[in-house]
């Protein structure tokens, strides 16, 4: 479904990812760990599309097509989906208001009929069920005043209601308490599917207790040091990111 | 540049869809303003004696004004010098000598150019319940609905024809709450306007139907000079609605108006304007200039005058309608929202004026600006001595698309008396790089997104406006700001 070719970019003139390579199948759930600065979130907004961040070599294949050549929309369109870290708040505009223009949007592209808003309804209903999600929070203007953990649900509900192909949640466990991050797992799990693929970044295994990876990487200044299975989340656990150090700089000097 | 910028620079391709002009064979006055003239205008109108004494004593006014301070220097406009020489006063689709009886009798043309504005002037046809004036250029060529509504008593004409069939209603209010000395374009209104709006409500009565004036100019290097009266009874209520459109012409036209509100005991009187005049094109070239005076008094106790303006056209916008809150426990409301793209200018704003007890006002401003637009929020409130236990509640908020505009906001209070309350709250934001990713990565383009997230920001007051009109201004904040996001 996706293939991550040599995958150079940066910001600002920094260079943040240096080379990543990544495959992933549909049906998978992979984890990219990394401590903080690595380029986990670098690499979630390169594939979303974000302009801030500059693609300087390296290709990627999304379904057979050339997904650094598609605007943002246009990939989320075509099925990807990034569940942010932080999430942006606009005013006076209700997140029901908000997903039926991306559930539309999504819909004429793919040259399906609009919904209207009692059918675009009655599909939101079902979702909200999938994260607790309550008519009063999707009702009121798009994240404003909502709190951390209500929140990352209301991005697992729109993930829900957008039906990605690939979804790429970005650090979705932070900032929650363990009762809100049950929730989110939830969701995330129910959601699981053999035509769907996900990208779980995280900084920490805890998340992993719950939404089970069947691949972990690990990012080091840009790069994927190590890849494993669920086991390797466990091995960082116990011994933290440091030990991974010398083989990061083992392999810049190779490539260098 | 950004990414960003670049997405907002684009938003400058708008298309003004009204620009079309009427060819109709007109009456009009030669160019240039002097006695002659006012009397030339007075006497096509058939007025009585106190008119012309009125319009005269404005005129005199007028000219001391314009050898002394002239026009209004404090608003943040700036624009080339007017040369009032050289505008037509007064100019007016040739018809009948005693005008149509009957929408039969009106010049096709004329239906034909409302029609093409989305204003139907036979009643067979409009399906909503909406009354229209339809003021072309000088004259209003029709009234519809008219005499249903006089039947609960209800006058509802045009300007001109209340000076005739209904002077004493005119000569008690007419200047009653923007005195012919009031401002430089007040005072020439007072002199020179030529039609407008007429409206009685009578006590107790609820109108039933939405009153509303279409106003268009058509004739090149004529200026508008339109005038409303709103007389709400005791106990009555009504809504009314007032739209305009220009032809595109690069050169710049004048449109001075003065409305009038006068809120009797316990009645009510919601004013709502959707002001889309010809802003001028990308560089700035032609436009109205929009110099409006607009004031209710809300005379009598327990009353409530609420405007509510859309305000996207003009290339020039100065205007602040405001209340003056005389009856005890009257209330004023003024719901704005101001669009300045291009080089559009916008010095807009209220003033509240609390003379009477426990007189309550609420100000919810939202200004947005785009391309080169300049956005200026003015208001006043004031709470005078006898104003014991009065509230204010402002708030001014400003939207940014892009980094070559601006917003400005001068909020004037002055309280005189102890017991009143004030608050005033401004923000200023940016429609932001991160919202409008996060949109797309919803799979919304960016110019949709553009226009969400200024409808959500003006929410608060579109909310204010009729039904029809509402989703009407929400479309028109689309096209105002069409091509600013790539």
């Amino acid at each position: 479904m996706l293939e991550i070719r040599n995958l150079h970019a940066s910001v600002g003139g920094k260079e943040i990812l240096r080379g990543i390579d990544l495959t992933v199948n549909a049906g998978e759930v992979h984890a990219v760990m990394g401590p903080n600065g690595s380029g986990k979130s670098t690499l979630a907004h390169v594939l979303a599309g974000r302009e801030t961040y500059v693609v300087t070599a390296g290709e990627v294949v999304y379904e057979g097509k050339d997904l650094l050549a598609m605007s943002p929309e246009d990939r989320a369109r075509e099925g990807i989906f990034l569940a942010f870290q932080y999430p942006v708040e606009i005013p006076g505009v209700s997140t029901t208001y908000f997903l039926k223009a991306g559930v539309n949007a999504i819909r004429k592209h793919r040259g399906l009929e609009e919904l209207d808003a009692i059918e675009f309804l009655a599909m939101v209903k079902e979702k909200m069920k999938l994260v607790e999600m309550d008519q009063a929070l999707i009702n009121r203007p798009l994240n404003e005043g909502f709190s951390g953990g209500e929140k990352k649900r209301n991005e697992i509900f729109q993930m829900g209601v957008l039906d990605p192909k690939l979804a790429i949640l970005d650090e979705t466990d932070s900032g929650l308490d363990i009762d809100a991050l049950k929730i989110v797992a939830n969701g995330v799990n129910a959601f699981r599917s053999p035509a769907r693929a996900m990208l779980v970044i995280t900084h920490y295994q805890r998340l992993l207790n719950y939404i089970i990876p069947d691949f972990v990487h690990v990012i080091f200044d840009g790069r994927i040091v190590k890849s494993g299975g669920k086991a390797l989340a466990l091995e960082l656990e116990e011994k933290g990111y440091d030990w991974l150090k010398p083989e990061a700089d083992l392999a810049q000097h190779t490539i260098a | 540049m950004s990414n960003q910028s670049k997405t907002i620079e684009a938003l400058a391709n708008q298309e003004y869809k009204y620009g079309f002009v009427t060819d109709i064979e007109t009456d009009s006055a030669p160019r240039g303003l002097n006695e002659d003239i006012i009397r030339l205008i007075s006497s096509k109108k058939n007025e009585p004696p106190f008119m012309l004494e009125w319009r005269l004593k404005a005129y005199r006014h007028w000219v001391k004004m314009e050898k002394s301070e002239g026009e209004p220097k404090w608003a943040n406009v700036k624009y080339p010098p007017i040369d009032y020489q050289n505008i037509i006063y007064y100019s007016a689709p040739k018809q009948k000598a005693d005008g149509p009886k009957s929408l039969d009798e009106v010049d096709p043309k004329l239906l034909e150019t409302f029609e093409k504005l989305g204003i139907s002037l036979s009643e067979q046809k409009r399906l909503s319940g909406i009354a229209v004036d339809a003021v072309f250029d000088s004259v209003s060529v029709a009234t519809t609905f008219k005499e249903k509504l006089s039947e609960l008593g209800i006058i509802f004409c045009a300007f001109s024809e209340a000076v005739e069939n209904h002077p004493e209603l005119v000569q008690k209010y007419l200047g009653s709450v923007v005195p012919y000395t009031d401002n430089f374009f007040a005072t020439l209104n007072s002199a020179v306007f030529t039609d407008g709006s007429f409206c009685y409500i009578p006590k107790g009565v609820r109108c039933p139907m939405e009153l509303s004036t279409y106003f268009r100019i058509n004739q090149a290097d004529t200026g508008q000079f339109e005038r409303t009266l709103i007389i709400a009874d005791e106990g009555s209520y009504v809504s009314y609605l007032e739209g305009c459109t220009a032809p595109m012409r690069d050169t710049n036209q004048l449109h001075a108006a003065v409305v009038e509100l006068i809120a009797l005991d316990n009645a009510q009187i919601k004013y709502s304007t959707i002001q889309n005049w010809y802003p001028g094109d990308k560089e700035g070239k032609g436009g109205i200039y929009n110099f409006v005076t607009k004031r209710g008094k809300c005379l009598g106790k327990n009353s409530k005058i609420s405007w509510t303006q859309v305000e996207t056209g003009s290339a020039i916008t100065w205007k602040y309608p405001s209340c003056i809150l005389q009856g005890e426990n009257s209330i004023g409301e003024f719901y704005s929202v101001a669009l300045t793209n291009n080089y559009q200018q916008a010095d807009t704003g209220t003033k509240m004026i609390h003379l009477g007890k426990n007189t309550r006002s609420t100000i919810i401003s939202k200004g947005i600006s785009a391309g080169h637009g300049q956005n200026t929020y003015r208001g006043l409130v004031k709470m005078q001595k006898g104003a014991t236990g009065a509230r204010n509640y402002s708030q001014c908020d400003s939207l940014l698309l892009g980094d070559k505009c601006g917003a400005h906001t001068f909020p004037y209070l002055e309280v005189n008396n102890s017991t009143s309350q004030v608050e005033h709250e401004a923000s200023t934001s940016k429609i932001g790089e991160d919202q409008l990713f996060y949109c797309k990565q919803r799979g919304i383009s960016a110019e949709d997104a553009v226009n969400m997230i200024v409808n959500g920001f003006c929410k608060t007051v579109l909310r204010e406006l009729p039904m029809e009109f509402a989703v009407e201004a929400q479309k028109l904040l689309g096209v105002s700001l069409e091509g600013s996001v790539g």
